[in-house]
């Protein structure tokens, strides 16, 4: 079960998996997530749907290794199979013939705006894509944004590829240049959404984020992915991933993201001495 | 028969003892042996009225089985439970007795009643010692049957089909089977292993699992009505239910459901050796006087890092609802009590828990409950330092099953609505039990829901 179908590495620390998982290929809408575990000991961790084949059976997952999960997952190649993969999760994104329409992607949150910038075609909008990395050898999918959208931009931090700056900066340019803006989606970094929210909000362009709060089940069972949209308390992993990005409290999910900082760092560190056979050790 | 002489004293079930037992997960109750099984069985009357029965949700045959451990027949004991009940192991630790079988027992009223709770789990642990024996399957109907959710009532539903000949699928949502039996119930109440070998069971009776299934998103109840003749649900309730007051997104504020199933059902406990971290700090307060909120209590108590867990609870303790016996082990493992005492608010400095404001409480009149309702005394308000605090003050019926099912009527607390006799809902085939149509109840309740919708379905499905 969930064998993976293929594997490369995308850029330095993160890679791209089509796993096999037929019954979640068939029903998987943009915006929507799974579930990995990746052994019997493994955690539950989430994963936005990249991409999704339902011929093939297949859906693409985008992993970064930032913690023991993710590395561990990363060691495992083409052939191999994950323990559990479950979903899909979440609403899938609303999506409107809005007319004109801004995603934004940094980094790992290419993996939801890829697949919801295919939903934002099939609806007939005019799609701009904002791609920001911090420097060209990180750039990846660019080829399949191009493929997709009516226009892509790619910012880098260090200006070695693209525009030199962030994805907020290529987004006030836009604007600032009059173009009329009807809709901003935007996912990655929490920093990063806070700061298109901002830039969005003096111009009332409506603004959708896609969350990425610490989950367990994923379902509404637990309510480890509490987040405050508009004064009120919503589970992510059920009434979301996505809000209105003027209405998040984007500083607490910042905060809720470190919960588990000290445990993880134990067990990154307790990985790599185990592993240290490993090519990712 | 001869009229019995009443024996006032109940032999005890040997427990651990307290200072051992907080150092690890294993089951608090050691169990009867035979010898001590066969000597409290002496004490039952074998009243021909047999009150304990018709206490009883399922109504096993209590007198008959005790009868049957006392002449050492422990497997028929076993088995004559069975014909009622298929977890007496499940049951014989979970059931509230007090409040239903032992409640009703004629020995209580004199003296203690006869522990029928631990007699069953000692028969149904007992069969499972020696293996269990198939039970008989009827012909095959060829009618397709799907569970929702692997918990009590999913189990009990299925294994009656199963037995009349049907093709039962079980759809479970999370990774492994048992539902609020292994994500709700910690081990050293229910080990479980006890799970896993009545699950085992009905597994080798032909009832298929699906694991990683979530119904409401991998399929709708629609798409299994296209593939299966009825779909019963028993998906529980797993909804928690929050404060809603400051500080409730603070790091070091946990759901119930969200602590146990880190520990317990991911094994946070024994992090980093499984991948599931679970943060407590010293001292951690529970919210609640249920039995989650002992569960909880003794969970924490359990955990290495933890020096003080605090119970917070709202009335006294004569009022909570949580089983005696839990309050008494929990008191025994040294948590905290403070009753009459409610949050105010959580208290965060740079975006962590320090501390819960709490207030003093009075009862005054009842209110529709019947318990008497706690109001804050003014200007009691005090402050209590901890590092984490778990609500566990119930649940409700969790929404994704039966999400943009009009034709499925759902009460004030999301709670499934149903035919009392059949327990069909408003969509022709489908059945629901346990928890999703009472919020929070037992796990006896829902194991009898599975059954009675198992018999309706299986009316149904023949008639079709």
């Amino acid at each position: 079960m969930y064998k993976i179908v293929s594997k490369r590495e995308l850029a330095e620390n993160v890679d791209e998996f089509v796993i096999e998982a037929p019954q979640i290929a068939r029903k998987a809408k943009p915006g929507q997530f799974v579930i990995v575990r990746v052994t019997v000991r493994g955690e539950r961790i989430p994963l936005t749907i990249a991409e999704k084949d339902p011929e093939a059976g297949t859906i693409t997952l985008m992993v970064q290794r930032v913690g023991k999960s993710t590395y561990h997952l990363s060691c495992f190649e083409e052939g191999n199979s994950l323990k559990d993969v479950v979903g899909p999760l979440g609403k899938p994104t609303h999506i409107e013939n809005w007319g004109n329409v801004v995603a934004i992607g940094g980094g790992l949150g290419l993996a939801p705006i890829h697949h919801i910038c295919q939903g934002v075609k099939e609806a007939g909008n005019n799609l701009t894509v904002i791609m920001g990395f911090r420097s060209k050898d990180l750039i990846f999918w660019e080829d399949k944004m191009k493929i997709l959208a009516d226009r892509v931009i790619i910012t880098t931090n260090d200006g070695s590829y693209g525009m030199k700056g962030l994805v907020t900066d290529a987004l006030q340019k836009l604007i600032d240049e009059g173009e009329k803006i009807d809709m901003v989606i935007c996912a990655g970094p929490v920093p990063m959404m806070k700061a298109v929210a901002e830039v969005t909000r003096p111009h009332k362009i409506p603004t959708i984020a896609s969350l990425n709060p610490i989950m367990v089940d994923g379902t509404g069972m637990c309510g480890a992915c509490r987040v405050t949209v508009g004064g009120e308390v919503k589970f992510a992993c059920v009434d979301g991933p996505e809000f209105n990005a003027h209405e998040v409290d984007f500083d607490e999910l910042m905060n809720r993201l470190c919960m588990f900082k000290s445990l993880e760092k134990v067990a990154m560190e307790r990985f790599q001495e185990k592993h240290c056979g490993c090519k990712r050790g | 028969m001869a009229k019995r002489e009443i024996i006032k004293k109940r032999v005890p079930v040997p427990e651990r003892d307290p200072k051992e037992r907080i150092k690890d997960f294993k089951e608090v109750k050691l169990g009867y042996t035979p010898q001590l099984a066969m000597e409290e069985a002496k004490r039952c009357l074998q009243c021909p009225t047999a009150p304990c029965v018709k206490a009883c949700p399922v109504r096993v045959p209590i007198p008959q089985f005790i009868k049957l451990i006392e002449e050492g027949k422990f497997v028929e004991a076993a088995r004559k439970i069975k014909e009622e009940n298929i977890m007496p192991s499940v049951c014989g630790r979970v059931c509230p007795q007090e409040i239903q079988c032992e409640g009703a027992c004629v020995v209580g009223k004199v003296g203690d009643p006869v522990a029928i709770g631990a007699l069953e789990a000692f028969a149904g642990d007992h069969e499972a010692s020696v293996g269990y024996e198939k039970f008989e399957i009827k012909e095959k109907t060829g009618k397709k049957i799907a569970i929702v959710g692997s918990g009590p009532a999913g189990i009990a539903c299925a294994a009656d089909l199963v037995k009349w000949g049907h093709d039962v699928t079980i759809f479970e949502a999370l990774h492994e089977p048992g539902g609020v039996l292994v994500y709700g119930i910690p081990e050293f109440r229910l080990p479980n292993e006890t799970v896993k070998r009545e699950l085992e069971f009905l597994l080798n009776m032909g009832v298929k699992l699906e694991l990683n299934f979530i119904v409401g998103k991998t399929k709708t109840i629609y798409e299994l009505l296209e593939e299966f003749d009825a779909v019963f649900i028993g998906s529980g309730a797993g909804l928690p239910y929050m404060l809603n007051i400051e500080g409730l997104n603070l790091n070091g504020v946990y759901s119930a459901n969200e602590f146990l199933t880190r520990i317990i059902f991911m094994g946070a406990n024994r992090f980093p050796e499984y991948d599931t971290p679970v943060f407590t700090g010293k001292r951690v307060a529970v919210i609640g006087g249920g039995n989650t909120a002992m569960d909880v209590a003794r969970t924490a108590k359990r955990l290495k890092e933890v020096e003080e867990v605090y119970l917070i609870y709202r009335r006294s303790e004569a009022e909570m609802p949580a089983r005696v016996e839990e309050v008494h082990h929990a008191k025994e493992e040294g948590v905290i009590f403070k009753t009459l005492t409610n949050p105010v608010k959580f208290i965060g400095e740079n975006g962590w828990l320090k501390a819960i404001e709490c207030v003093k409480m009075e009862l005054s009149e009842p209110d529709e409950s019947g318990r008497r309702r706690p109001v804050p005394i003014p200007g009691s308000e005090f402050v209590l330092e901890v590092d984490t605090v778990v609500m566990a003050i119930g649940q409700g019926p969790n929404p994704v099953v039966v999400e943009g099912v009009e034709e499925i009527r759902r009460g004030k607390k999301g709670e499934i609505l149903v035919d009392p006799e059949t327990l069909m809902t408003d969509l022709p085939g489908v059945f629901a039990g346990g928890d999703v149509i009472h919020g929070g109840s037992t796990v006896i309740i829902a194991m009898g829901d599975g059954r009675k919708a198992a018999k309706a379905i299986h009316e149904y499905v023949m008639s079709k």
